[in-house]
C-alpha cells in the first residue's frame, strides 16, 4: 500500500514561505467583527475554523453530487461513492495507515472511543481486568471506559501526572502488568497543552502485550501523525478540530484488532446478508459503519486534509511553537497570572488563572473585546482537580493566529484586571 | 448590544469583593446546597425561618462575580420577607434575567436587584445570576437533596 502514496494528491509541501496573511484570507470567518472589534479567535482547541475550500467542498457535494453511497447504480451515487471512498484514502495517507480498511469513519472521537470500549472491551476485558488512563484525559476517554467497567467488573485506574502536567512515566511503568487490557492516552491535552510521549508509552505497554488507544483530537491539526511509526493499536480524531466539518471522525485500528472485534452498531451497510435466522457481517471497514454515513462531512474532511497538507506540517508545527512561546512570554508576564500546564513538550494551548477572578468573568469580559476563549473545566475535571482549581481560562491557537492577536489578548486581560481592581 | 460595563457595574463588583451575609449562619434551621456542574459554582444558602418569615439568611460558596454578587444581593433583599414575598421576588428576578420581563416597563418588587438586569444580554451567564435564587427556592420548599442548576 505504501507504494500507492505517490499516485494522487499533494503530500508534498508547497515550496513557498508560510504566508500568514494569505492563510487568514482562506478563512472567511476570521474577517468578522465582533462587538465592534475584529474577531480574535483563540478557541481552536474547542473547534477550528474552516477554510473556503472545505466550505466549498461541502457546498459542491450538496449542489452537484448528493446521493447515498455504496448503493445506487445511478450516476450521482457513483460520484458520491467515489468522492467518499477517496476521502477515506486521504485519511489513510494522512495517518500513514497501512491499509484503507483500517480507517473507520465515525461521527467523532467520542464515537470512535465508544466503539473501541464497546467492541474491544466487550470481547477482551473481563472482571478484575484493568484499563489505564492518564489523569489528563478528556471525559470522552474516561466515561466510555467507566461504563465498560460497570458492565464487566473491570477497573479503571488513573496514571498520575506531575505539577508540570506531564505523565509520571516511572509510576506508569509500575502500573503495567498482564491484567491491564488497554492503555488510553491523550496525544495532546486539550486542557494543559501537554504533548504526551505516546511513542514511549506505547512501547512500554507493548512490552507487556497491552494495546494502546491514542486520543488524537488535539493532535491532528498541529503535529504530523504516523500511526505505523507510533505503533499505536487505535488512534482517534475528529474532523472539526482539523478544519473539517463537524459530525465526522475517524478511528484507526490495526487490522488484527478490528477483525477480532465484534461490530458496534447494527444496521444497514455493516452486513453482507440478513435473514431472521442468521446475519453475516460485512468486511472491514464497513463492519463498523452501520447506516448512512455523514457523506458531505467525510468529503469535507478530505478537503481539509488536502488543505493542511498543502501548508505543510513542519511549517505548521514550527509556526505554532513560535506563537506559543510568544504567548507564554507575553501572557505569562501579566502580574497575578498563573499558567496551568507547563510541560516541556507543549502544543498551542495556554490555560491560566488571573488573580482571584473567575474564568467565566474573564471569558465574558474578553468577549466584549472580540477575543474568543474558553472558560471552564475543559471536560477534563480530573486534571483540574489535580491542580486544585475548578476551572481555568484557556486560549488555544492554530496556524491562522498571529502575534498581534496574542497582544490583543494581553491588552484585554489588562482591562479585565483594571475592572476588577476598581 | 449591552456593554460589559453594564454587566460589571460598580455595585456588582462591590458585592463580589465584599459579599453581604457571607458565611455559615449559626442560628440557621434550614440549609440548601446548590451546584452548577457546568462551571463548578457551588453555594450553600442558610436560613433561619420563623414560621413563614425569613428571620435571617446567609450564604457561602465559590463562584464567579455574577453569581456571588447575585447571592449577596439576594440575601439583602429577602431578609425579613415572608416565603410568599420571597417566592414572588424569585419569580420576577428569574423572568428579568431571562429577558421575559423588562423591569423598566413592568411593575415589580425587585428594587436594587434590577442592577442585574444586564445579565439578560449574556445568555451564558443567566445561570450564574440565578443559582442562588434557585437554591433559595429549593430551601423554601424544604428540599433535602443538593440542587443541580443547569438551565
Amino acid at each position: 500500500m505504501k507504494g500507492a502514496v505517490s499516485e494522487t494528491q499533494p503530500q508534498r509541501e508547497r515550496a513557498i514561505p508560510f504566508d500568514i496573511e494569505r492563510i487568514r484570507e482562506d478563512f472567511p470567518i476570521l474577517g468578522k467583527v465582533i462587538k465592534g472589534h475584529p474577531l480574535v479567535y483563540l478557541d481552536s482547541a474547542a473547534t477550528t475554523q474552516r477554510p473556503t475550500v472545505v466550505i466549498e467542498a461541502v457546498d459542491r457535494f450538496y449542489r452537484e453530487q448528493n446521493a447515498n453511497v455504496h448503493r445506487g447504480v445511478h450516476h450521482l451515487s457513483e460520484v458520491a461513492t467515489r468522492e467518499f471512498d477517496s476521502a477515506r484514502v486521504k485519511v489513510q495517507r494522512f495517518l500513514n495507515a497501512a491499509e484503507s480498511h483500517e480507517i473507520i469513519l465515525t461521527h467523532g472521537v467520542t464515537e470512535s472511543i465508544n466503539l473501541v470500549a464497546h467492541s474491544y472491551g466487550g470481547k477482551f476485558v473481563g472482571a478484575g481486568d484493568e484499563i489505564l488512563l492518564t489523569t489528563m484525559e478528556h471525559h470522552s476517554n474516561i466515561v466510555p471506559w467507566q461504563m465498560l467497567a460497570e458492565r464487566t467488573g473491570a477497573r479503571v485506574r488513573a496514571i498520575p501526572i506531575d505539577e508540570r502536567g506531564e505523565v509520571r512515566l516511572e509510576e506508569y511503568e509500575k502500573m503495567l502488568h498482564p491484567g491491564v487490557k488497554l492503555v488510553g492516552v491523550v496525544h495532546i491535552s486539550n486542557a494543559l497543552g501537554t504533548i504526551n510521549p505516546v511513542r514511549t508509552m506505547i512501547e512500554m505497554a507493548h512490552r507487556h502485550g497491552i494495546p494502546v488507544l491514542v486520543d488524537g483530537a488535539q493532535a491532528t491539526p498541529h503535529v504530523k501523525v504516523d500511526v505505523q511509526a507510533l505503533d499505536c493499536d487505535f488512534y482517534a480524531f475528529s474532523g472539526h478540530k482539523l478544519c473539517g466539518p463537524t459530525g465526522v471522525g475517524v478511528l484507526y485500528g490495526k487490522t488484527r484488532w478490528l477483525e477480532a472485534m465484534p461490530p458496534f452498531l447494527g444496521g444497514g451497510d455493516m452486513i453482507l446478508s440478513v435473514s431472521f435466522e442468521k446475519t453475516t457481517y460485512n468486511a472491514l471497514p464497513y463492519k463498523f459503519e452501520a447506516g448512512t454515513p455523514p457523506i458531505a462531512s467525510v468529503i469535507g474532511l478530505g478537503a481539509a486534509i488536502d488543505y493542511v497538507n498543502s501548508l505543510g506540517f513542519d511549517r505548521i508545527t514550527a509556526y505554532e511553537k513560535d506563537l506559543l512561546d510568544y504567548a507564554t512570554a507575553t501572557i505569562g508576564a501579566i502580574p497575578g497570572l498563573r499558567i496551568i500546564g507547563t510541560a516541556r513538550e507543549k502544543a498551542g494551548v495556554l490555560s491560566f488563572l488571573l488573580d482571584e477572578i473567575h474564568p467565566h468573568d474573564i471569558g465574558t469580559l474578553l468577549d466584549q473585546e472580540g477575543v474568543a476563549v474558553r472558560a471552564g473545566h475543559h471536560c477534563a475535571q480530573p486534571a483540574m482537580k489535580f491542580f486544585g482549581v475548578p476551572a481555568t481560562t484557556r486560549a488555544s491557537f492554530a496556524f491562522y493566529n498571529t502575534r498581534e492577536e496574542i497582544d490583543a489578548l494581553a491588552n484585554a486581560l489588562h482591562k479585565v484586571k483594571q475592572i476588577f481592581s476598581l | 448590544m449591552a456593554e460589559s460595563s453594564e454587566l460589571y457595574q460598580q455595585v456588582i463588583l462591590d458585592h463580589n469583593r465584599k459579599p453581604r451575609n457571607f458565611g455559615v449562619l449559626p442560628t440557621a434551621n434550614r440549609e440548601q446546597m446548590g451546584h452548577n456542574p457546568l462551571c463548578g459554582d457551588e453555594l450553600t444558602v442558610y436560613l433561619e425561618m420563623d414560621g413563614e418569615t425569613i428571620r435571617d439568611i446567609s450564604f457561602q460558596g465559590s463562584g464567579c462575580a455574577i453569581s456571588k454578587a447575585s447571592a449577596s444581593m439576594m440575601t439583602a433583599a429577602v431578609k425579613g420577607k415572608t416565603i410568599a414575598e420571597a417566592e414572588t421576588l424569585f419569580e420576577e428576578f428569574h423572568r428579568m434575567v431571562k429577558g421575559e420581563m423588562d423591569p423598566a416597563t413592568t411593575d415589580h418588587h425587585l428594587g436594587r436587584l434590577t442592577i442585574l438586569a444586564g445579565v439578560r444580554e449574556f445568555p451564558a451567564r443567566v445561570k450564574c445570576a440565578s443559582l442562588s435564587w434557585h437554591t433559595l427556592h429549593a430551601a423554601l420548599e424544604g428540599r433535602q437533596e443538593a440542587l443541580l442548576v443547569e438551565e
